[in-house]
């Protein structure tokens, strides 16, 4: 069964998961604890429209999502601050938005569908090098600044108010993680897809929450949880030939059950 | 001849509104080694003058210098400790442990890139013992109880070496022998020198440990010694017969 393995493309495919699900399941722990779990799916949305319109002008798609996604994540905060209105309210908004716009483009065109389902639904094995090297890079730039970042992050992750006084721009901050959220969206849907993206954070940082005792090993539960699910999802899906996707959120959800029922019955 | 004492704080003709006014032209001055109890009754603006102070939002008018330094530009956040109103209201289940809490207070201290060193934890350890914490040092904040909570809290505010310690509403919560603790902690933190401003609606509690007493009702009603509160006519209406009980407390204290 393991055979597989020793093929390139999916040798590939599991570095490129690998390296995907790191930034994931970082950022799922402060989006989960900040009570923002849903910006991920709202940013999801908001891609499948800069998909869509990259296709649609003959451009990389990943790129013109990349930056549709980054101007959604900051028109949701500046709505969010400027307005009155609850964060799932401008979340709600843009990502709605978003998605409409992925359709209106569909219904312009019936050219191509075949490589939207690719963008929805994730297909890493069939990956291009281009797409491949793009989500890598993308990955580590993500995780180098979580690392450079992390006790800011974690401090208004804790209590904004007093990352405030202690010298934390915490607006400044906030549209960092939006950044981050949005990039690590854009550079996942090419492994689990827009669709199943946003589970993809918040599943590892649900489990890890179960059973840490610290920010810290939250966050180190959370990325193996997360790299598990991706090593055993596509093993299954190479070998089966199941949904790849499919198969890594699946896994992912028997783990955070694992975990829950093991701790309710230690406790 | 004794030596003049440093300002820490001045705050000029300072308002705020809300929509409906909550203070309305506010000055005092505290100087180094002042412990200030702010009272008042809720609403009077208590936490709203707080949150001037430390610039969490911004005056109608007036202004506000913090350690020498106009509000807006201030941005010496390790001479400022600050515990705020409901720090203990966080999620219980946050999953952080006791010295992870308490090593953030010394990101004011660093610039860009915050890392905290194995130097930087053996201060964070002498802040916990310092509070009685160290044992729980480990434990995750949430399975501590509320006065355990509030030390760690004042740990994580003392860590970086404040000049001032702001406190809102410390004690809400918290049973009458702990909070007994931890104004007798606090007492010894002013008496190392460190200037203190704690708010409260505990008159009788607050009023006997603090050395200054300011009376809020949106308007500063009073700001003076303990000695000049007890003599004052003017707190009378707002504290009535409150107020004998706290001067009298404090002569017994």
């Amino acid at each position: 069964m393991l055979d597989i393995l020793l093929y390139p493309f999916m040798q590939r495919a599991l570095i490129a998961g690998v390296l995907v699900a790191v930034p994931c399941s970082l950022l799922g722990v402060f989006l989960v604890l900040r009570r923002r779990a849903f910006i991920g799916e709202g940013l999801a949305h908001i891609s499948f429209g800069g998909i869509a319109l990259g296709l649609l002008l003959g451009l990389n798609p990943l790129i013109v999502a990349l930056l549709i996604t980054l101007l959604g994540s900051v028109m949701i905060q500046l709505i969010k601050d400027r307005s009155k209105l609850p964060s799932d309210t401008a979340i709600g908004i843009f990502s709605y938005t978003g998605f409409a716009l992925g359709v209106f483009i569909i219904s312009l065109t019936r050219g191509f569908n075949t490589d939207l389902f690719a963008y929805l639904f994730g297909s890493i094995l069939t990956v291009s090098k281009f797409d491949l090297l793009f989500s890598v890079i993308l990955s580590i730039i993500t995780i180098l600044i979580i690392i450079l970042f992390y006790n800011n992050l974690f401090y208004i992750t804790f209590d904004e108010e007093t990352a405030r006084t202690g010298g934390v721009n915490t607006g400044i901050y906030k549209h960092l993680i939006g950044f981050l959220v949005a990039t690590t969206v854009v550079i996942s849907m090419r492994i689990v897809g827009i669709i199943l993206v946003a589970s993809f954070m918040i599943i590892p940082a649900a489990a890890a929450l179960q059973i840490s005792k610290n920010f810290r090993q939250t966050l180190v539960y959370s990325i193996i949880i997360c790299i598990l699910s991706v090593l055993i999802g596509m093993v299954l899906s190479a070998t089966f030939d199941f949904a790849a996707s499919a198969s890594i959120i699946l896994v992912n959800f028997i783990l955070f059950i694992m975990i829950f029922l093991a701790r309710k019955t230690v406790a | 001849m004794k030596k003049k004492k440093h300002e820490i704080l001045r705050v000029e003709n300072l308002s705020f509104s809300y929509g409906k006014e909550v203070l309305s032209d506010v000055s005092f001055s505290l100087y180094e080694g002042d412990y200030l109890g702010i009272i008042g009754e809720n609403g009077g603006g208590k936490t709203t003058l707080i949150k001037l102070i430390i610039g969490l939002i911004k005056p109608a008018s007036g202004k506000i210098t913090l350690c020498g330094k106009d509000i807006r530009k201030f941005n010496k956040w390790d001479e400022v400790g600050y515990i705020p109103q409901k720090a203990t209201g966080f999620d219980q289940n946050f999953p952080s442990s006791v010295e992870e809490i308490v090593s953030l207070g010394l990101l004011s201290k660093k610039r860009l890139f915050r890392f905290i060193t194995k130097a930087d934890m053996e201060i964070v350890y002498r802040q916990l013992k310092k509070v009685g914490m160290l044992e729980q040092r480990k434990k995750k904040i949430g399975e501590l109880s509320g006065g355990q909570q509030q030390r760690v809290f004042i740990a994580r505010a003392l860590v970086s070496k404040p000049r001032l310690l702001i406190l809102d509403e410390p004690t809400a919560g918290i049973d009458p022998k702990t909070q007994g603790e931890f104004y007798e902690m606090l007492g010894k933190l002013n008496k190392e020198g460190i200037t203190i401003i704690i708010v409260s609606h505990d008159v009788s509690y607050i009023t006997k440990y603090v050395s200054k007493v300011a009376c809020l009702n949106n308007k500063m009603f009073f700001h003076g010694t303990h000695e000049e509160f007890c003599s004052s006519h003017v707190v009378d209406e707002i504290l009535g017969h409150e107020k004998h009980i706290v001067c009298h407390n404090h002569q017994n204290a």
